[in-house]
């Protein structure tokens, strides 16, 4: 059974404090009206139990959360599933920057487009791994220092002359592996990334993450397909180990 | 032009009277400075690799060895001493950022060897610990403006507070840098002591979460290791912003050092670096600093202290206003001596400020402000004994940190060679075969030793100056004296010349 709750000028901390609650006491799905800025909804809350917010929830949604699926009716702001752990985050709309800073396992799909930084640290540890999925485009630093996990960028309704990732993207990156659809301009690149061919493991991973984008936000998972990928790797797991001399 | 233009830094003498040549050099030596030739039957040393950390000094059983400094001097000059041109031809050699471990060793102002404290002398008695209940105990967290008491009761609930049997905590030592002993013998020390130690940015080895009601859980910009069960797990949490031996300059844990158990706390392939960047790139401002802050709180329901620690830096005292007013409970100040694992040499010894003023300008600060007690202050960075804990407080810490201080009660002899992972005494090393060296029980019951011997020392002078609770010390300057220093620097300190 799904519960009703109206977030309508309810401060953040009285609204988190409300939701945890009735997550301790086993509400298995709580719909939230009315979202507007409401900061550290599902802050470190650990579970399996489901959230649906209507509106725009605030900065820093889901950090540190650990298990909970989170369905946003809107678009999210800055710090969406910051250090998340566990869980799922769906967005119908775009997220802002640093989107899955540190991510540590889990998932987010978003529809639309992302902010700067996104997928910045993200990790992995042998069968945990992280990923993003992105409907369109990425902002400046995309998968900066990223030491692990997956992010998808499918550029849909790409505009003519406009670049799918924006500057820096993989700068630092030492780890993990970006699926980008289409051609990336040479100059989106950070230093530290290469682009490699696709094998058959990677076009059976990126067709999973596609055919759950489409059952999410809908679209057709044959056109999405019909452009071809380009896969980023980092060139290795130490960019700056040669970087210093021994006093 | 020779291979190397370098000389070796030490010499080692053996002496052949007393080596009976047992080979224990050779097998303690991680440097490979020591080893047997069978031909001639003795052991030579490779003195190019020797970085006078003393493990074969003290383990060689007939006393046949000494590790002196390379006497060869070059041409006198004040100016382009020995120290300069080693490090031009290391670079000239290398081509890379001098890279060295632990707190700067250069003679900057040791500002608490010019403090003096006060004694009570006829006009009011001393006080005598070994007869007098004398008050230690710290609480670290925000204080309320004011409380309410109903019935003798306190009816206003207190922020939450870390409770302290003595101003020391261990500070911010990581996993990965230091070895799972090391973590477990401060984790068990802290413990039995009733103080606290600190994660560092390395995440909870399983082994250790255990101790986690005595431990400050740290976040750093890498957020290694950081999830919900380690965020519950600390008593509070310690935002890093800044550390003393590196301000401005981002932590790096070179691949050689992450092996299987660190890969796993830290959650990064086995051999890749930790990168740990200068700047958290979800903090840009004050406010972005309390949203962090409060996405901690948030994270923990509110029941735990928040901590932010800064290195001293110039603007220190306008930086720490605004950490107070982003919403941390606790204030960490990290002076230009504290130590590292790795740092570069010229960040180490040129980048902050010391400890004794960033502190003085930061306690000030708070209280012109008038928001002194809605956070605890802690200070770091070269803190060697309990004098200097009891002068910091005078001075306005409400607890210190010690990490060298620490390291060298497990054994370390301050080689500066931490980045290398080679550490001889199994401190700061992931080598199975070097981390075994050093016992966890041993190591935790020297540190329990030191923390009951300062304590005591504290309760000491304490008595002397005729207080029996250090909450009553607490910023009190007028318990210090200074001698030798500038009128600025009377100043900064807000204490007067002995004599006045």
């Amino acid at each position: 059974m799904t519960m009703t709750i109206d977030a309508k000028g309810v401060y953040y901390k009285e609204l988190n404090h409300n939701l945890r609650n009735h997550l301790d006491k086993g509400v298995k799905e709580i719909l939230v009206q009315n979202v507007n800025g409401q900061r550290y909804i599902g802050d470190g809350v650990t579970g399996s139990q489901r959230l649906i917010l209507e509106g725009t929830p605030g900065n820093d949604m889901a950090a540190f959360m650990d298990g909970l699926e989170i369905v946003v009716k809107g678009n999210g702001q800055d710090g969406t599933g910051n250090t998340m752990n566990q869980g799922r985050i769906i967005v119908h709309g775009h997220t802002g920057d640093t989107t899955g800073y540190a991510m540590r396992g889990g998932e987010i799909f978003i529809r639309d487009y992302v902010g700067y930084r996104v997928g910045i640290h993200m990790k992995e540890y042998k069968e945990k791994i992280p990923a993003i999925v992105i409907g369109g485009t990425a902002g400046d630093f995309l998968g900066e220092y990223m030491a692990g996990g997956i992010v998808v960028v499918l550029g849909i309704g790409l505009k003519e002359r406009e670049d799918i990732v924006g500057d820096y993207c993989g700068t630092g990156m030492h780890g993990g592996i970006m699926y980008i659809r289409g051609q990336i301009p040479e100059y989106n690149l950070g230093k530290e990334v290469k682009i490699v061919e696709m094998t058959d493991e990677d076009k059976a991973l990126v067709r999973g993450y596609v055919e759950r984008y489409v059952t999410y936000f809908g679209g057709n998972v044959k056109s999405i397909l019909s452009k071809p990928f380009n896969k980023l790797i980092p060139y290795n797991k130490r960019p700056y180990g040669n970087l210093y001399t021994s006093w | 032009m020779p291979i190397s233009m370098q000389l070796p830094d030490y010499l080692v003498d053996r002496d052949p009277n007393r080596c009976i040549t047992c080979k224990v050099c050779v097998n303690q030596c991680a440097n490979d400075v020591h080893h047997w030739d069978k031909d001639v039957d003795s052991v030579i040393a490779e003195e190019e690799k020797c970085v006078n950390c003393h493990r074969c000094v003290i383990y060689c059983p007939t006393h046949a060895l000494k590790i002196r400094r390379n006497p060869t001097e070059y041409k006198e000059n004040h100016y382009w001493n020995s120290s300069t041109i080693r490090g031009i031809d290391r670079q000239a050699e290398g081509g890379g950022v001098l890279l060295t471990g632990m707190g700067t060793d250069k003679p900057i102002p040791i500002y608490w060897d010019r403090l003096f404290l006060n004694a009570s002398q006829v006009t009011n008695p001393s006080i005598d610990p070994l007869r007098e209940p004398m008050e230690i105990r710290t609480y670290l967290g925000s204080k309320p403006d004011n409380v309410i008491i109903k019935d003798g009761k306190l009816i206003k609930e207190l922020p939450p507070q870390l409770v302290l049997d003595a101003p020391i905590m261990f500070g911010a030592l990581s996993f990965g840098a230091i070895s799972l002993s090391a973590v477990k013998s401060l984790a068990k020390a802290a413990t039995d002591c009733g103080v606290m130690w600190n994660t560092g940015e390395g995440g909870l080895h399983r082994d250790v979460y255990e101790y986690g009601k005595n431990c400050i859980v740290q976040v750093a910009s890498g957020r290694f290791g950081v999830d919900a069960e380690y965020l519950n797990a600390g008593s509070a949490i310690e935002i890093k912003i800044g550390q003393g031996a590196k301000p401005g300059i981002g932590g790096h844990l070179p691949g050689e050092k992450v092996g299987e158990e660190v890969s796993k706390t830290r959650m990064i392939p086995v051999g890749s670096d930790a990168i740990s960047p200068a700047p958290h790139h979800d903090i840009y401002s004050i406010e972005d600093l309390r949203q962090l802050i409060y996405a901690l709180k948030e994270a923990t329901r509110y029941t735990k202290p928040v901590s932010v620690k800064v290195s001293a830096v110039h603007n220190v005292a306008a930086i720490a206003s605004g950490i107070v007013r982003a919403g941390a409970d606790i204030v960490a100040i990290d002076g230009v001596r504290g130590g590292t694992g790795a740092a570069p040499l010229r960040t180490r010894d040129s980048v902050g400020i010391p400890a004794e003023l960033a502190l003085a300008a930061v306690d000030s600060r708070l209280r012109q402000e008038g928001i002194r007690n809605q956070a605890s202050l802690v200070i770091a960075g070269g803190i060697r004994n309990s004098s200097d804990i009891v002068k910091a407080i005078a001075l306005g810490a409400d607890a210190c940190y010690i990490g060298t201080a620490a390291l060298i009660t497990m054994g370390c002899r301050m080689c500066q060679t931490c980045y290398t992972g080679k550490c001889n005494w199994g401190i700061c090393t992931q080598d199975p075969k070097l981390v075994k060296r050093l016992n966890p029980e041993i190591g935790a019951q020297r540190l329990t030793n030191l923390i009951h011997a300062w304590s005591h020392e504290i309760k000491e002078l304490l008595g002397g100056m005729g207080i029996n609770a250090l909450e009553s010390l607490r910023g009190n300057r007028l318990m210090l004296r200074g001698v030798g220093l500038s009128e600025t620097e009377y100043r900064i300190l807000g204490i007067l010349p002995a004599g006045e």
